[in-house]
């Protein structure tokens, strides 16, 4: 699991810094305590973490608190995969991934607590004491000399030998459990059929598949797998019904458990069992999400009255008939969530980068085109959001609009026509109990004239404009709003700048901060619910390698949103990258630099990314849209 | 694009609303993709929900527009097809030559067609997958043998049993036909149905089908003009019956209901 022998030679390089921390805290006051939160994985010195310590009353209620802001908010996301978005209309919108953030600034020296949940992390240690500190980093606003601050036990503790060298970042596997290594792109390849090929040979394609994906009827019909069909699998389908329904039984509801190297989580809703089945690096919470997320696609194709009709009038119905035709859309999501998907991890969207007033020009005309009949207009570049219209009082959902980028822009279904599409969808972080009406069309930007794309533009490349109504019958109203602002676009220039920053794409990090140790970041900004982050090339350009970065984000995510763990930030370092996590009430910062990347300077890069996006936001982030 | 693409003479042109119906998987968007971009995909996704595309047509005296929809067809989109077909010139109604099932299917778009649609709708029947039987290889005079060879498909289709008509296969080794061309033609005889057998693939009959039904739209019920296709188009999806059963109610969202859009 841990690779801890392979961190070895890390481990004892940092084995002085650490001691050297301990005597940093123990001697210093409050201020710089900042440093117990900022540590590396190293276990090795000091063998495994100290026993928990009896807490003071003052931090039980402390917890006591967050638990509670933590149920709540898992009451509403068992309904929604995330909250409102774009949204802007949501007052505390805030507040509701912040939980356990908001807490006073508590003095309790010397707690220090292991976590709960992914313990083969090797036990990144969130202490108390770095509450008082990191509440500086709360500040939206900050100077540099104040980042500084935050950091500064780096600079105090730096020592011994760095190397500068960036050279094989993530080459290794970065995690022994998630060892994907170049071919990872067969995870995707179809297993084969029985007929053509033996069956043991498709069941070995089968087993040596990362990641499964299995949806099953509570009486135990398969109903989707990601991989290999309903008779290749049959048996291990009814194994895992036994499984789950022998704890159903018992009134004891299993989530999930771990085999070796695999982990097996299962969410059941209503009258379906999701279940993921995992070898990469992804924690429980992540996987459930995911889970959610395909539930949620198949609630988009049947809606939840029709599903829990279906299966009150019999509990053995067969949900194959109805769902079909949909199972390349639960497929392209599911591939989505095994490549590793920012989006997903993030529950946040991302958004074309263009100056505010010519994203302000763009609202403007689908305001000005926009018909009586529409309730949500967008305009998607490539699954990135240049602009959305809006009625004031309804919000958009980030697992909804995710929904619609997997079907627009993922599947082939829609764009691969060339024409105009009108499709019924259920959107259920909007209603889950109806249908809306989702007109698509193309928009090629590589001529002058607004015509219907063709198939050669890629992903990136491709602009949708997707307007929805609640009406089935205002296709042609759609139609001609969709003429008229494309007009209006080509009128104002703004096609033009949308090539333009699509052209462009995402910044390297070297243009950030120049000369920088960072390779990759993501920062999400937790009030607009939206995320940005830089270019994946050079660095992660193949899949293997994006996998692996995702995995270190994963890891850096799961680490940092642990149960009690009051961290602010997180420092990881392995074998093959460096990478850290900061987290505020305002953003969430996790980024990645070589391996030996100094600390120093990572904390510096860091705080420099902050800054930008913070001039920045209002290019990167929709904020406001367009509202009537 | 296809040849069928007008023009240089100025020539009378007129609108004409055409909807695609059939069974899932037997090739409807492929056959609308061969026509209007000249292409094929292998292994196309199937549609969701449906499709609008326009192409030309020149005839020698006029220039027909067609206005395609094509739709998706899985059952649950099936109550939705009368908004497509309710006020459609012409329908393609399409099976897939190597599923008996398929034609079955058809048969029952065929009578939903003529109890629901216009009555003066023009329905082509059309056989594709032309490419998978002998017809569509070289192979196409080869004797045939009245065929025990070809097991039935193995289907998921309740309606099976119905279209199992299978006396005069015209199977040989390597023939995935199991509907007749005579069963079929015979059928759209009875109906007065246009009938052709396609190949999407290979490109086989398909412009051919959609010239046949732009000669057989009565003039009469050619409007002229772009605009009267624009004005046909719109009342098309914007009259017909209420649609407040299947909408989200804004209003409470607690209490909106889901009625429409899913067939089973």
């Amino acid at each position: 699991m841990d690779s801890e022998n392979k961190k070895q030679p890390q481990d004892s390089l940092y084995g002085n810094d650490d001691s050297k921390d301990e005597t940093t805290c123990s001697s210093k006051s409050s201020p710089t305590m900042a440093a117990s939160s900022v540590r590396e994985r190293s276990p090795s010195p000091e063998g495994p973490p100290p026993p928990l310590p009896p807490r003071p009353n003052t931090l039980s209620l402390l917890d006591e608190g967050a638990s509670s802001s933590r149920t709540l908010r898992q009451s509403t996301q068992s309904v929604l995969q995330s909250r409102a978005t774009t949204a802007v209309s949501l007052t505390d919108i805030a507040s509701h991934d912040g939980g356990k953030e908001s807490h006073p600034a508590r003095n309790l020296p010397g707690t220090l607590r292991a976590k709960a949940s992914l313990s083969h992390l090797a036990s990144p240690r969130g202490s108390d004491t770095a509450d008082s500190a990191s509440i500086r980093s709360s500040v939206p606003q900050t100077d540099v000399g104040e980042v500084e601050n935050v950091f500064s036990d780096f600079v105090m503790t730096e020592s011994g030998p760095m190397q500068h060298d960036s050279t094989g970042l993530l080459q290794f596997p970065e995690f022994q459990a998630d060892d994907v290594d170049d071919d990872f792109t067969e995870e995707f390849e179809p297993v084969g059929d029985v007929g053509d090929e033996g069956e043991n040979e498709v069941l070995e394609n089968w087993k040596s598949k990362r990641k499964h994906y299995l949806i099953l009827s509570a009486a135990g019909k398969p109903i989707w797998t990601r991989h290999g069909d309903g008779g290749l699998i049959s048996t291990y389908i009814g194994v895992i019904q036994t499984i789950i329904s022998f704890y159903e039984d018992s009134q004891d509801r299993l989530n999930s458990f771990t085999a070796g190297d695999t982990k097996f989580v299962i969410v059941a809703k209503g009258p379906l069992y999701l279940v993921a089945i995992s070898r990469i690096l992804e924690s429980e919470t992540q996987l459930k999400l995911q889970l959610e997320a395909l539930y949620m696609q198949i609630l988009s194709t049947l809606t939840l009255p029709s599903l829990t009709h279906l299966f009150s009038v019999r509990p053995s119905t067969d949900l194959k008939r109805p769902l079909q035709g949909s199972e390349t859309l639960l497929s392209t999501l599911a591939d989505s969530f095994t490549k590793g998907s920012p989006s997903t991890l993030l529950s946040a969207l991302e958004c074309l980068k263009i100056r505010k007033a010519h994203r302000q020009t763009i609202n403007n005309a689908l305001l000005k085109t926009r018909t009586n009949s529409l309730l949500y207009g967008l305009v998607v570049a490539g699954g990135r959001l240049v602009s959305v219209v809006r009625p004031k009082k309804h919000s958009l959902h980030p697992g909804d609009l995710q929904l619609i980028f997997n079907m627009v822009f993922e599947a082939e279904a829609v764009k691969a026509g060339g024409g105009e599409s009108w499709i019924p969808v259920c959107l259920p972080g909007f209603n889950s109990s109806g249908y809306l009406y989702m007109y698509v069309s193309f928009v090629d930007l590589r001529e002058d004239a607004g015509n219907v794309a063709d198939d050669t533009a890629t992903k990136e490349e491709s602009v949708a404009v997707i307007l929805i109504s609640t009406d089935k019958e205002r296709f042609f109203e759609l139609q001609e709003m969709r003429n008229s602002f494309i007009e209006q676009l080509e009128k104002d220039g703004s096609l033009k700048i949308m090539k333009e920053a699509i052209d462009k794409g995402r910044p390297k990090t070297t243009d950030i901060v120049p000369g920088t140790v960072l390779h990759h970041f993501l920062y999400k900004s937790r009030g607009n619910v939206q995320f940005t982050m830089s270019c994946y090339e050079p660095d992660f350009s193949s899949v293997s390698r994006r996998r692996r970065l995702m995995s270190t984000y994963n890891n850096l995510h799961a680490s940092i949103h642990a149960k009690h763990a009051h961290v602010r930030v997180h420092h990881c370092v392995s074998q093959s990258s460096t990478s850290l996590a900061w987290v505020t009430p305002v953003f969430q910062l996790y980024c990645v630099a070589g391996p030996n990347a100094n600390r120093n300077a990572l904390a510096h890069s860091a705080s420099k990314i902050v800054q930008w996006v913070q001039q920045e936001e209002e290019r990167l982030f929709i904020i406001g849209g367009a509202v009537f | 694009m296809s040849e069928a693409t007008s023009t240089n003479t100025p020539k009378p042109s007129s609108s004409v609303k055409l909807v695609l119906l059939g069974e899932a998987a037997v090739g409807k968007s492929s056959l609308v993709l061969r026509f209007v971009n000249n292409d094929f995909q292998e292994n196309k996704e199937p549609t969701i929900g449906a499709a609008f595309l326009t192409q030309k047509c020149s005839l020698p005296t006029r220039t027909i527009k067609f206005e395609i929809w094509d739709t998706a067809g899985q059952e649950r989109f099936a109550s939705l097809a009368p908004m497509y077909y309710r006020n459609a010139q012409a329908a393609l109604v399409v099976y897939d030559v190597t599923k008996p099932s398929s034609l079955t299917k058809a048969k029952h778009w065929v009578a939903e067609l003529q109890r629901q649609a216009s009555p003066g709708i023009v329905i082509a029947l059309v056989g594709n997958k032309l490419d998978l039987t002998n017809d569509g290889n070289e192979a196409s005079g080869e004797p045939q043998v009245d065929g025990e060879q070809q097991p039935p498909a193995a289907t998921a289709d309740e309606d099976d049993a119905a279209g199992e008509p299978q006396e005069e296969q015209d199977a040989t080794p390597g023939d995935a036909r199991k509907v007749s061309t005579r069963e079929a033609s015979s059928y759209a005889d009875e109906e007065g149905l246009l009938f052709f057998e396609t190949s999407a693939k290979t490109g086989v009959n398909v412009v051919e089908v959609f010239t046949a039904i732009a000669n057989a739209i009565p003039e009469s019920s050619l409007k002229s003009g772009r605009g009267a296709g624009a004005g046909t188009g719109q009342t098309t999806l914007g009259g017909g019956r209420p649609a407040e059963d299947s909408r989200v109610n804004l209003g409470d969202r607690s209490t909106a209901t889901a009625k429409e859009g899913c067939a089973c």
